[in-house]
């Protein structure tokens, strides 16, 4: 059993299968999260050019933004997600990714959050999301 | 299909072998109107190690992935595309133990642009798991390293 209240992020994606398979791992920096995403072969989705495949870009934001809403608002259960957007800005290349993700707006039951992934450069981000959580 | 033309099947083909789309198990059923592709379970897509639910990023990349397939469907010949944003409402958690499959479906194509809709379910079309609104580009100049069919 996990106990969201108090799990250390970086336990927290050793702790979640997919996370593992994209080996995504955290970082407390800040009063915020940095997650990390070193380059692998199985996250590609154009081998020609080659870029990351866009599901992998979407699950890296949706992490952050899941991660990001348990580290703020320490609630009992998993933030589920209600809806994203995301918006692909540049082509993400073959290297390692960075997301980071902030609470907009916390209601009682549910999160907005803005969620931002970038490569060499934070000043030029690969994409973004917003999406809205549940939380409890 | 066998009425699809040849550079379709041979896009088809490659889109099966897409990295990602291997790593996570899944597979193209049909380039069609709508397209579609399913992802068995596995242990390792799990979002929530105490449900055994699905992680939403996998609904995200299996939809991505079929639609970008869906505009593929109704270009005319060889194209680079690229998302330019993707839009997923969660209708409900995903059943443990049970596929994953997306359809989706082009609805418009501009000179620069595609729109598509799509659904992901578990089987019941009509009891969606997730539904998703996307818009990509169409490259028609291509990009650096991929050939592009002279018009």
């Amino acid at each position: 059993m996990i106990d969201y209240r108090t799990a250390d992020p970086a336990k927290l994606m050793e702790a979640i299968p997919y996370c593992r398979h994209l080996g995504i791992v955290a970082a407390v920096e800040g009063g915020s999260l940095l997650l990390t995403m070193p380059f692998a072969q199985h996250l590609i989705g154009n081998p020609v050019l080659p870029a990351l495949h866009g599901g992998v870009i979407g699950s890296l934001l949706e992490t952050a933004a899941i991660a990001q809403v348990i580290f703020e608002t320490r609630g009992a259960r998993l933030p589920k997600p209600v809806d994203i957007t995301v918006d692909y800005l540049r082509s993400g290349r073959a290297v390692d990714s960075y997301a980071r993700a902030r609470i907009a707006r916390q209601g009682k039951r549910v999160v907005n959050v803005h969620a931002e992934m970038w490569q060499e450069d934070e000043a030029k981000p690969v994409a973004n999301l917003r999406g809205h959580f549940l939380i409890s | 299909m066998s009425d699809a033309p040849e550079w379709l099947k041979h896009a088809k083909q490659h889109m099966n072998l897409t990295p990602y789309l291997a790593g996570i198990g899944g597979e193209i059923m049909d380039i069609g109107t709508p397209a579609r592709a399913r992802v068995p379970y596995s242990e390792k897509l799990i979002g929530d190690p105490e449900t055994g639910v699905v992680h939403g990023g996998v609904i995200t990349g299996l939809l991505d992935h079929t639609s970008g397939l869906a505009v593929m469907v109704k270009l005319r010949e060889p194209m680079p595309i690229a998302t330019l944003d993707l839009r997923i409402d969660y209708m409900r958690p995903a059943k443990p133990h049970q596929d994953i499959i997306a359809e989706c479906e082009c609805v418009r194509v501009t000179h620069e642009v595609a729109f598509v809709r799509g659904t992901a379910h578990q089987g019941d079309a009509n009891d969606p798991i997730a539904l998703c609104t996307g818009a990509f580009m169409i490259i028609r100049g291509g990009v650096h390293g991929i050939p592009v069919t002279p018009a």
